[in-house]
């Protein structure tokens, strides 16, 4: 009974979901009052690593309004436990959602997330709606803020 | 008459770099797949200058914009490695660049450069872009970057862009080995079928 409430425990505290493309984009269009900011990162990533306390703080600082962070990190599957799960907890973020994406083929989905892409991290997706901004932005507090502020503006 | 035409061919020659410009704002910054492949002159690693032009004797060359610390360009340190063992005898060498800012990233200062061709005994040059213009000349967003290189009787052209293969993480699940199967292509006298790949990787270290 106990080893059962410990791997349950275990299920709920693993937090981060391994997700495909398919699943990745039915969540970011769930609802088209919400404003979901979707970054694309990795633990191996210096420059995603630096902008992520912005993210957070995003997601902070509208808790209590219709907007979702989401955190999709591109580390390789086997070390979503190893080494996203472990930094998420170390960084203490509890308000973005994070997920890592299992697709093996970059080539073949990078533009689907987005034509302009090149494919470098940091790159980052806002959408709401029918709206979409994406970009290879490199973010920190102020600007992250002013460009959310400005996206949300823009699609009421 | 003698004046008309030249006005006349000044007039085209205005239409001709109106197009040029026109051209190179459509394609954003760098090279598409068909243009002139910009030559360049960088230092290597054992200090000596290598330019793209040494080249033009071969069938053409591989350029992988690479570094030092990116975990993308480490898995792939040694696909590269084969990649001029398989296609240097066959006319295609490998031409290693790194762009990155050593200021931002000491692991890619050219000291470390030297340090990492001599443990990984590189074979082909690995040439450090200290002023990102080649680059920026090319387009090169991430590390790894790839760009096939083909000598034909109008100069170097870029026949190929985008990633080494369809699997950074793990070498044995590969599927398609996109730079193999277009020097593979050039080797047989044909286009190759794919010519551009995207790929995740490490964004390009630029200076402030």
């Amino acid at each position: 009974m106990s080893v059962l409430m410990l791997a349950v425990m275990g299920i709920v505290f693993s937090g981060i979901e391994e997700v495909n493309l398919a699943t990745l984009q039915s969540r970011i269009n769930r609802s088209s009052d919400t404003t979901y900011v979707v970054n694309f990162w990795a633990t191996w990533c210096k420059p995603c690593v630096e902008e992520l306390p912005a993210f957070e703080a995003l997601a902070r600082k509208y808790a209590d309004q219709p907007m979702v962070v989401l955190l999709v990190s591109l580390d390789s599957p086997e070390d979503r436990m190893k080494k996203v799960e472990p930094f998420i907890r170390r960084r203490g973020y509890t308000r973005s959602q994070v997920v890592v994406l299992n697709e093996p083929k970059p080539h073949l989905w990078i533009d689907r997330v987005d034509p302009s892409w090149s494919g470098s991290i940091p790159a980052t997706l806002f959408i709401r709606g029918n709206r979409r901004l994406f970009g290879e932005f490199q973010f920190d507090e102020v600007k992250l803020d002013s460009t959310f502020q400005s996206f949300r503006k823009g699609s009421q | 008459m003698r004046l008309d035409r030249i006005s006349l061919m000044s007039f085209f020659f205005c239409v001709f770099m109106a197009l040029q410009v026109q051209h190179s704002a459509a394609f954003g910054d760098g090279v598409a797949v068909g243009d002139v492949a910009p030559d360049f002159k960088l230092m290597n690693v054992d200090g000596r200058m290598v330019e793209l032009s040494d080249y033009k004797t071969k069938k053409g060359a591989i350029i992988v914009f690479t570094c030092n610390h990116c975990p993308y360009s480490i898995k792939y340190e040694d696909r590269i490695i084969q990649l001029h063992e398989a296609f240097a005898p066959l006319g295609f060498p490998v031409i290693a660049i790194n762009p990155n800012d050593a200021t931002k990233v000491p692991e890619d200062s050219f000291e470390n450069m030297k340090v990492r061709a001599s443990e990984k005994k590189f074979r082909f040059p690995y040439l450090v872009d200290e002023s990102q213009q080649v680059a920026k000349a090319y387009g090169a967003k991430r590390t790894p970057h790839v760009y096939v290189v083909f000598n034909t009787a109008e100069g170097p052209s870029v026949q190929y862009i985008g990633a080494i293969d369809d699997n950074a993480s793990d070498a044995s699940a590969v599927e398609t080995k996109f730079v193999r199967d277009a020097v593979t292509s050039l080797i047989d006298g044909k286009l190759p079928s794919t010519s551009l790949t995207k790929a995740i990787g490490c964004t390009i270290k630029w200076k402030n």
